[in-house]
């Protein structure tokens, strides 16, 4: 087992330059050493960290990093958009000190790491529904319903009464849709298809949700810049993308029918309510999908860093504490200005707590922890 | 060289010749052995790449067998996996872009060898050269923003209008499909294998060209009796090199196919290949069967690859030891 996965992560490393990606963290030994505690001091006084995993949060990593090494320059932290997939597979085989996901890890790949992970929830991230109908004025809103019809395929022209019937007074034109998806593997599309099959059965059984699905209809385009690329050429298509990428590049955005009942358009608030409606469990993941809130957007989800809760090098565990605990209270400001939105306050106490049962052999990393 | 004085030593001496094949020396024996462990490592980089490939995929080869080759679901959700939508999609998409390139390449070849002014050679295959040194994702976006466009608003539906009752040219009029991929890729082969027939050519005797033109040919019956089956297998050769770029490439072709696991008969339909599947789903893959399933394809593209260059070599060396059997 252990080869197989060396193996696979040996392969995810391929593309990456050779002196980031694949090196094993310095100091830290090829066995358990450091449990007593009694490890050597990284040299020269500066800490490097290595991370791995989601493309989706990785623009607001690259900031936080910036800002955290302006304000603690013996920290260097170094983080590869390699993919959820690619992270959770790199921390599980060592390789890196913390990884990134957007999706929870499964039980089955929580039992094949060879220790205790946990998930530390960053930021909020939300899926927008983009499109290109040239003869709407106004933003296009649609039902749940609307949404699964169109991406199961049932759905085939924009004047469909249940299209219609959320945008009274539209013109919408009597042509075919033309559906566009995510080719590649993607926690954008995790994301969306967990929202689809929660709000369509039909989509369950025929589909179901994951980060690569058999769509039913459409055309499949890599990236969300490959998505952007067919909506924005092709009259009468939509798909969907991520919400900073979409206002980034101020893609039309739909507005969706939430459980309430309520048209809501994707923002940082709308998307913290979403968060602050759910029950979190005791792992600190949840679903976001389809939640209760009045203002809540539907179609949105939690980012998380994956970290070991004993730290094989204490220095290094350390230093990531201080980060997530910097991430998790001054980052979180950054988070609104890059189109994410910051956690509600109720999970960052919870997140607290879990930072500050990080640990080191017997000795907590976090002063008061 | 040799001495008949001491038998032994000359024994020992030409076993040692035999094995290296020329006399002792110092300098030279460096040298081999450098050389010949470089080629050693291209060996063992290439088995270890088959081995690793083969341990990865076989949860995938045990719980799909014969079904993976066969079978035509791809549903990851489901951990069903049948790759022939991309053996097809890879196939296809590679016979259509040497369907196109290859008429275009040797009119290249034969017009910069045989018809060009001199001053007009180098400039000309230096712009075709060019081509080859384009990113690949340059391609792509290309292909997005103005190939497809031209195909869903022009092409698709004149070729729908003309030849339309060819299954071949039926169905929706999306830009993005087969027909959009075997472009980008002919246009991605072109310079291989134009460059490479340029060459064959010209290594065609130049007796031959100025005998079959002092026995009255015309320019084209000296082109088409002597030049070219002369120059056949390595032009041949320089076609199936061009088809090894063509079954590998990845991202040019992934941005422009429409990447839908479908087997259909339309080149307008969306298709998916081999390379692509692979480049799509590898980074966020999770599970032994799934993983396993995608290293199997990269096998199966690795063995389609592995037989064409095989191939590609016989041809090149054929061409390469043609001259002395003409003349003999």
């Amino acid at each position: 087992m252990i080869s197989r996965r060396n193996l696979v992560s040996a392969l995810v490393c391929l593309p990456l330059t050779a002196s980031v990606g694949c090196s094993k963290p310095e100091g830290a030994g090829p066995g358990p050493s450091g449990s007593s505690g009694g490890t050597a001091p990284a040299q020269a006084g500066t800490v490097s960290l290595v991370g791995a995993g989601a493309t989706f949060p990785y623009p607001l990593y690259s900031k936080w990093i910036s800002e955290y090494n302006k304000a603690n320059p013996g920290v260097q932290i170094n983080y590869q958009s390699i993919g959820s997939g690619g992270g959770i597979r790199q921390i599980s085989a060592g390789t890196v000190d913390f990884g990134a996901s957007d999706a929870p890890m499964t039980a089955d790949e929580v039992q094949k790491a060879p220790a205790k992970l946990h998930h530390v929830p960053t930021t909020l991230g939300a899926v927008v529904i983009t499109y290109n109908v040239p003869e709407l004025g106004a933003p296009l809103k649609l039902s749940a319903d609307a949404v699964s019809g169109v991406f199961l395929g049932t759905i085939k022209k924009w004047n469909d009464p249940k299209i219609a019937e959320g945008n009274p007074g539209a013109k919408l034109p009597d042509k075919d849709i033309a559906v566009v998806y995510r080719s590649d593997g993607s926690g954008t599309t995790a994301v969306f298809t967990d929202y689809l099959a929660k709000v369509s059965t039909e989509y369950k059984d025929k589909v179901g949700a994951g980060k690569s699905v058999k769509w039913p209809v459409g055309l499949g385009a890599k990236g969300n810049e490959g998505v952007t690329g067919q909506v924005k050429t092709t009259p009468f298509t939509i798909g969907y993308v991520e919400l900073a990428y979409a206002k980034q590049n101020k893609l039309p955005i739909a507005q969706l029918r939430n459980k309430a009942g309520q048209f809501v358009e994707p923002t940082a608030q709308t998307i913290t309510a979403a968060a602050a409606g759910v029950e979190v469990g005791d792992d600190l993941t949840a679903s976001l999908t389809d939640p209760a809130g009045e203002k809540a957007y539907p179609i949105s989800s939690f980012t998380y860093l994956l970290v070991y809760e004993d730290a094989k090098d204490k220095t290094k565990g350390q230093a990531l504490a201080k980060f997530l605990w910097w991430a998790l209270h001054d980052g979180q400001k950054h988070a609104a200005e890059l189109d994410y939105a910051p956690l509600p306050d109720a999970l960052i106490t919870k997140t607290e707590a879990r930072i500050r049962s990080l640990r080191s052999g017997n000795d907590k990393l976090l002063p008061g922890g | 060289m040799t001495s008949r004085t001491a038998a032994p030593l000359t024994r020992r001496r030409s076993r040692l010749m035999a094995l290296l094949g020329a006399e002792v020396n110092a300098g030279d024996l460096v040298f081999r052995g450098v050389a010949a462990l470089f080629a050693i490592t291209i060996v063992l980089v290439l088995g270890a790449m088959a081995i690793q490939m083969w341990v990865a995929a076989r949860p995938s080869i045990a719980h799909s067998g014969w079904r993976f080759i066969v079978g035509r679901d791809w549903d990851p959700v489901r951990d069903s996996f049948g790759a022939l939508p991309f053996i097809y999609g890879t196939l296809v998409s590679s016979l259509l872009a040497l369907g196109i390139a290859v008429p275009v390449s040797l009119g290249v070849a034969v017009f910069l060898t045989e018809l060009a002014p001199p001053w007009l050679r180098s400039p000309v295959s230096f712009l075709v050269e060019l081509l080859a040194a384009v990113p690949s994702v340059i391609y792509g976006l290309w292909g997005i923003f103005a190939l497809a466009p031209f195909l869903r608003n022009h092409l698709e539906p004149f070729l729908g209008k003309t030849l339309g009752f060819l299954p071949l040219f039926q169905g929706p009029h999306q830009g993005f499909g087969m027909l959009a991929g075997g472009i980008i890729l002919a246009i991605m082969i072109t310079p291989t294998i134009s460059s490479v027939s340029r060459e064959v050519l010209r290594a065609v005797p130049e007796t031959l060209r100025e005998g079959a033109l002092a026995l009255g040919c015309t320019r084209w019956e000296a082109l088409r009796h002597t030049i070219l089956p002369y120059a056949r297998s390595g032009i041949v050769g320089a076609i199936i090199l061009g088809l090894g770029r063509a079954l590998g490439e990845t991202m040019a072709i992934t941005m422009v196919i429409g990447n839908r696991a479908d087997i259909s008969a339309s080149l307008f339909a969306p298709g998916y290949t081999m390379a692509s599947v692979i480049a799509n789903e590898f980074t966020e893959a999770t599970g032994d069967i799934y993983l396993g399933a995608l290293a199997e394809i990269g096998l199966l593209l690795f063995a389609v690859t592995l037989i064409l260059n095989v191939v590609a070599r016989l041809l090149v060396w054929r061409v390469g030891r043609a001259p002395e059997g003409a003349r003999g």
